[in-house]
């Protein structure tokens, strides 16, 4: 007598802590094993493109702490720079180093949630509780210089907003000795971990060539073996003054990009150091008045600087007919900002281009064949933040 | 290494007839080309030894609805080997379909849904265009310019029908869209009255 069998057609999500976010799957499974996986998007779209068409430069901003929040700097570094080229501008040397820290900063945040919720999807509650007591101190750096957590709005076309407040320094300087040592508390329960072994080696392997295929960038590339990072190859801002390594993975698969991870929170904490160590002094944006306002003390006393301060909160500032394509290395990979302006004070239009998206993409690729369980799994080393895949 | 200059050299020897325009900005090539020759011109980069595009980046439209030609789409791609981009641009009128980049890159996959739902460009021999950011049974094309910022529909949960529903969008407060634009070089109309 033949057996009859039947696909089991699954929804996995939205809701499903596993998801990390609003991720609908429609999986087809014989049995315990992934035929097939739809992943439905947009749950989070909130049309932010849309919006930026409809914000001046300096109110489009925000938006891109909005994308992936958990590494907020990094995007709008992106989109600084985009403006930046267009204008030509020279950012102040001062201003360039406390990008990169606050660049480095937001590499850990992001690699410390990943990593550990990464773990715990796959059943190791510890890792989290011990990381997210540290994300809470970057946090807090975040706060200190910017007034908020998690949406900064710090980074400004030529510059930062503000310069760094006394003491700020030596705060990150001791945080950063201190947490290689956490690195390694995490490195303790996971690397050589049986159980955490077994879940990740040999599941979700890419070659290089797939992984070129679906453009994949950042961790999901050095994971299969290709040495591509744009913080080396298309050095911007004053990366080039820096010497760190790229950890590159070998085989591929979830265990890979989890070393990757750890090994490039250490060359971030590296960064962050020599940036302390040879932070130079001076202006921190711009003295172009036509681009940066003026400093508060000048409104009260000359009519020029409230001129301009007005000028550039109602109308903001004009940029050139131009097209450009900025990409930046962040956490999750190369994000893009390709941005038309057309000599008015608001772009014509601003793709973003999310690492997270072409990853997501690749889901059905990367599942096939797996079981169910490793749907978490390989999910969870993908990096996914929906903020950024929706947009 | 080969810098940028040559290798905008290398594909006006190489592809002459197809390229309508090329420009170097911004250490970047940008390539204007017919739809025709898009698969022809797109295959040529990935496969070619000398430019090796192995990776499609994003794939984007522009709409500039006062063109005859309506929309612009985008390719950018980008060579590992040799550190170099390139974006490529074919104008698109708008009901014209497009040829689908699918097979080359598979990773075109989504990035076409993306602008098939933003735009609402179709892809001939996509395998799978459907929405994919907005909603399900989402109407209209919301990059377009002339898509109002607020939409049309907006979605509630009714406790008399216990369930989501969807309604025209009322606002207390209109969008305001204010016009900074240099007010003391005069408003628009004392220009068209002194030009007149």
């Amino acid at each position: 007598m033949a057996k009859e069998t039947k696909t089991l057609n699954l929804n996995f999500g939205p809701q499903h802590p596993a998801a990390h976010g609003v991720l609908r799957l429609i999986l087809q499974l014989d049995g315990e094993i992934v035929e097939k996986a739809d992943p439905h998007i947009g749950l989070l779209h909130r049309g932010t493109e849309k919006l930026i068409e409809n914000k001046t430069y300096t109110q489009a901003v925000p938006y891109f702490d909005r994308l992936d929040y958990v590494a907020p700097m990094n995007q709008e570094h992106a989109f600084a720079l985009a403006i930046e080229k267009i204008l030509k501008i020279e950012v102040p040397i001062r201003a360039q180093y406390i990008r990169v820290m606050f660049c480095e900063i937001g590499r850990i945040l992001s690699h410390i949630l990943n990593v550990t919720t990464q773990a715990m999807d796959v059943g190791a509650l510890t890792p989290t509780l011990w990381g997210f007591e540290e994300r809470e101190i970057l946090m807090g750096f975040y706060e200190k210089v910017s007034g908020s957590r998690l949406h900064a709005n710090y980074f400004r076309a030529g510059g930062v907003h503000q310069d760094l407040p006394k003491g700020l320094d030596k705060e990150i300087g001791k945080f950063c000795e201190r947490f290689p040592k956490i690195i390694n508390d995490l490195e303790l329960l996971l690397t050589d971990n049986r159980i955490f072994k077994q879940r990740n080696v040999d599941i979700g392997v890419v070659s290089k060539q797939d992984a070129l295929d679906y453009s994949f960038s950042g961790v999901m590339l050095r994971g299969s073996g290709v040495p591509w990072d744009l913080r080396k190859s298309q050095p911007y801002d004053c990366y080039e003054q820096f010497e760190f390594k790229i950890p590159v993975g070998k085989n591929g698969d979830c265990y890979d990009r989890y070393l990757c991870r750890i090994e490039e929170m250490k060359e971030s904490v590296n960064i962050i150091n020599q940036c302390l160590a040879n932070l130079p002094v001076g202006p921190i944006k711009t003295d172009d008045g036509k681009i940066s306002p003026p400093p508060k003390k000048e409104i009260k006393q000359s009519m020029e600087a409230l001129i301009h301060h007005f000028k550039l909160y109602t109308e903001g500032y004009r940029v050139d007919k131009d097209e450009i394509y900025t990409a930046v290395e962040a956490p999750k990979g190369e994000f893009g900002v390709y941005l038309i302006s057309d000599g008015s004070s608001k772009p014509y239009k601003c793709k973003i281009r999310a690492p997270g998206f072409s990853h997501l993409q690749a889901m059905d690729y990367l599942i096939k064949g797996h079981m169910l369980a490793d749907v978490p799994a390989v999910l969870g080393s993908m990096d996914i933040v929906f903020g950024e895949v929706d947009r | 290494m080969q810098n940028i200059q040559d290798l905008e050299k290398i594909l006006n020897s190489e592809l002459n007839t197809k390229i309508k325009s090329s420009l170097i900005k911004h250490n970047q090539v940008y390539l204007k080309i017919d739809e025709a020759d898009l698969t022809e011109v797109i295959l040529f980069l990935k496969t070619n030894p000398k430019t090796k595009f192995r990776q499609l980046i994003d794939i984007t439209a522009v709409d500039f609805p006062e063109n005859e030609i309506r929309f612009k789409l985008v390719y950018l791609l980008l060579s590992h080997e040799f550190n170099q981009r390139i974006i490529i641009e074919i104008d698109v009128k708008e009901k014209e379909v497009v040829g689908s980049m699918t097979s080359i890159f598979p990773a075109a996959n989504w990035m076409e849904r993306e602008v098939f739902d933003m735009y609402g460009i179709d892809f001939k021999d996509h395998p799978d265009l459907r929405r994919i950011l907005t909603d399900y049974g989402f109407e209209g094309h919301p990059l377009r310019k002339d898509f109002p910022l607020t939409g049309h529909n907006e979605v509630r949960y009714s406790h008399e029908t216990k369930k989501v529903i969807y309604e025209p969008v009322k606002l207390e407060q209109n969008y305001r869209n204010f016009d900074y634009e240099s007010p003391w070089e005069g408003t628009k109309y004392i220009k068209e009255l002194t030009k007149e």
